[in-house]
């Protein structure tokens, strides 16, 4: 016997132990897994319906909304009705859904950055609409939207917990690195295990990988918080909730947002890869472009995703710059 | 009636560290209780235990005869709610908040309906002089105002208790005097029971009923700012009193003399004369039979009228002699009296009657380290004062 063969390190078979996991998993959760990507399912293609063919009075519901929410009950009320009448004046002229949509985008994008902002996105998701892309691209904007939505879902209260509570923290810490550093392919094999092939394990993968750093800046944004100012809340009476709702979140809003808009970014570059297990969208197209070598139509579903992304980061970053928060302090360097 | 605090034995371990050992002392309603000490003596720790913000290692904390230890959660915040309210040292104010808005945040968390809430605020906002500031927010506000916002919002409460931790050593010198001033001026109005931490003994002096000095967790010293002055309970309270402004703690009672030449205004010359020789003074105080004073004679003027053979004492007086001052005075306001007057200033009391004497060189002995004049070698002072 060679002492080279004799010093050689025992294979360690870590990944059938993560495999048995996976089956485990397969074979005792599967009631709950398979509500999980049914729901992820029904949201992703509901959006993307709804993004390919928008109802109106939905539209104007959520135009009216966030009026109300912005500007009090009469300009909500104006902005319903007109949005309501706009949609049917378009539905009766025949104007295309994604031309009402790119007008719609640019809005949103008026209202909070201005002229600029709201029309580069009203000419760019032309532009999207232009390359023949309008379909893979809003279900892609779906996909991302709903994963992002359900990985800040879990990723700030795990983050308020972790800010509160040490033990959370130390634990949670080497999970996100690791969720976040293994390679995103990695998550789709069990997830094509765990759903099979479809828009659920693209979700599924794309919300784990892109959660890490909304725990982060959850948890960051609240350790943040001047003590002494938590400590007046408690001083006067306020309840851990209280203290949590009314000082802790309002004050890391901005930490919190950059989260966020990471947890979006990090969603589309996911999205991309996503494609390879039938999640459908821009991934899809880049997918098949590369698969079949053609330069052109890869490169403009490549722009599409810039497009999305460009306008989704600035979007959520004047979210931020309009927080109360920002503001005073935008007040003070007056 | 209950002690408005008491604090029974307190003591506080954060680990290995005894942050306050064995601390008991009562706060009186009413009373301004100041916790002086330099940072690291527990005095911080100390306050947040009358309010349950640390709950105690062992030992009790009363607050108006109610035991905060063993309280739930809930109830601490009750107690919280209804009777302590708290100012902190920078402010802790919520910047994304109106100057109204913060200064409503205690009865936000209340519940107090909005309308009686806001009428509140702004009546707080009043009283420290913020009028016209509410729709500001505290980011575009000065040091000072932000203070007074922080008073605001623990004054719009209208608890009985302030906890006021190091409230006004962030800011600067000339502000903080302003602001010290204004709380003396609303606690005259107000009377509330006030625990004020400080690590500045001008400050504790200048606003303290009573001062308790803290060092190393433990108290070393309770008493009125005169008290510690003037009895300094080790050496390190001591060192601590040695640089204070001692003119503006100690008063004209604290370092006034017995009157040692007291003359009856029916006395005549030749008995002043006499006493004067006596006590060898230069001048003795003439007061009716109920001790008011009448005036002053000079010896001067007493062995002129002796050779002239008048008898009256009353024509010897000359009123512009007689500098009168009352016990409250500060030694600082006596100074200047002191040097203009020919003789001692007369400390007398409002309905005219004669407490006692400062002679120029007690005033000069209180103002000095060794403010017991009764220790000062006498041959010493002699040696000094005559050129040789």
């Amino acid at each position: 016997m060679s002492l080279v063969a004799a010093a050689q390190t025992p294979r360690l078979h870590l990944g059938a132990l993560f495999e048995a996991i996976v089956d485990w998993m397969t074979a005792n959760l599967g009631f709950f897994l398979d509500a999980i990507g049914l729901v992820v399912d029904q949201a992703v293609s509901y959006l993307a319906a709804f993004f390919a063919a928008p109802v109106i009075v939905v539209l104007a519901v959520i135009f009216g909304g966030f009026a109300l929410a912005w500007r009090g009950w009469k300009v909500g009320l104006a902005a319903f009705v007109g949005s309501l009448a706009l949609g049917y004046a378009a539905a009766a002229a025949h104007v295309a859904p994604q031309h009402v949509l790119a007008l719609t985008f640019g809005i949103i994008g008026l209202a909070l950055r201005g002229w600029a902002f709201g029309s580069f996105a009203f000419l760019a998701f032309l532009l999207i609409d232009a390359m023949g892309l309008w379909d893979p691209a809003m279900q892609t904007l779906a996909l991302v939207l709903v994963a992002s939505a359900c990985a800040v879902a879990l990723a700030v209260p795990l983050g308020i917990a972790a800010a509160r509570y040490d033990v959370v923290s130390r634990v949670l810490r080497p999970v996100m690195d690791f969720m976040q550093t293994m390679p995103a392919f990695v998550y789709l094999i069990p997830a094509i295990f765990l759903w099979g092939v479809g828009t659920a394990p693209g979700a599924v993968a794309t919300l784990i990988f892109a959660m890490a750093p909304g725990v982060r800046l959850t948890e960051l944004g609240i350790r943040q918080v001047d003590p002494e100012v938590v400590e007046a809340g408690e001083a006067f009476g306020a309840s851990p909730a209280k203290v949590l709702f009314r000082i802790q979140l309002p004050l890391a809003l901005p930490t919190l947002m950059a989260g966020i808009n990471q947890v979006i970014m990090l969603a589309l570059s996911m999205v991309v890869i996503a494609g390879l297990v039938g999640a459908g969208g821009l991934g899809d197209s880049v997918y098949s472009a590369i698969s079949r070598v053609q330069i052109g139509p890869g490169f403009e579903a490549g722009l599409a995703v810039v497009i999305l992304a460009i306008y989704l980061d600035r979007l959520t970053a004047a979210l931020t710059s309009r927080s109360a928060v920002v503001r005073a302090q935008a007040a003070a360097a007056r | 009636m209950p002690a408005a605090i008491r604090a029974e034995k307190l003591n506080k371990v954060f680990g290995d560290t005894r942050a306050v050992i064995d601390v008991s002392f009562e706060v009186q309603t009413g009373e301004v209780f100041v916790v002086m000490g330099l940072s690291g003596s527990g005095k911080s720790t100390l306050l947040r235990m009358l309010n349950g913000l640390l709950t105690p290692t062992s030992g009790t904390v009363y607050v108006d005869g109610v035991q905060l230890t063993g309280l739930k959660p809930r109830q601490l915040r009750e107690i919280r709610k209804q009777k302590i309210s708290m100012v902190f040292q920078h402010f802790a104010l919520l910047p994304h908040r109106t100057v109204l808005e913060n200064a409503a945040y205690g009865l936000e968390i209340r519940q107090v309906p909005k309308a009686e809430r806001r009428a509140r605020a702004y009546e707080a906002l009043e009283m420290v002089g913020l009028s016209g500031w509410e729709d500001h927010l505290p980011t575009q506000l000065s040091g000072g105002m932000r203070q007074r916002v922080g008073l605001a919002r623990a004054l719009a409460t209208g608890t009985n208790i302030l906890l006021m931790d190091e409230a006004f050593s962030a800011l600067d010198p000339l502000i903080r005097r302003e602001m010290q001033d204004q709380l003396l001026e609303l606690q005259a109005r107000l009377a509330k029971t006030i625990v004020f931490i400080t690590h500045d003994l001008n400050e504790a002096m200048r606003l303290g009923d009573r001062i308790a000095m803290m060092r190393d967790g433990r108290i070393v010293q309770i008493g009125t700012a005169e008290e510690i002055l003037r009895n300094p309970a080790n050496e390190y309270v001591a060192q601590f009193v040695q640089d204070v402004d001692r003119s503006r703690v100690l008063t004209a009672a604290a370092v006034m003399e017995e009157p040692v030449a007291v003359l009856d205004a029916n006395a005549g010359v030749q008995q002043a004369l006499r006493v004067m020789r006596e006590r060898q003074v230069a001048s003795a105080f003439v007061v009716s039979g109920d001790r008011r004073l009448v005036g002053v004679v000079r010896d001067e003027a007493v062995a002129e009228a002796v050779r002239n053979g008048a008898d009256s004492l009353h024509r010897l007086m000359n009123p512009r002699d007689v500098v009168t001052v009352r016990p409250d005075t500060l030694v600082t306001n006596l100074l200047t009296p002191s040097a203009q007057s020919p003789v001692p200033l007369a400390v007398v009391t409002d309905d005219g009657r004669l407490r006692g004497v400062i002679p120029r060189v007690s005033l000069l002995a209180a103002l000095g380290n060794g403010y017991h004049i009764e220790e000062v070698d006498a041959e010493e002072v002699t040696a000094e004062e005559v050129p040789s």
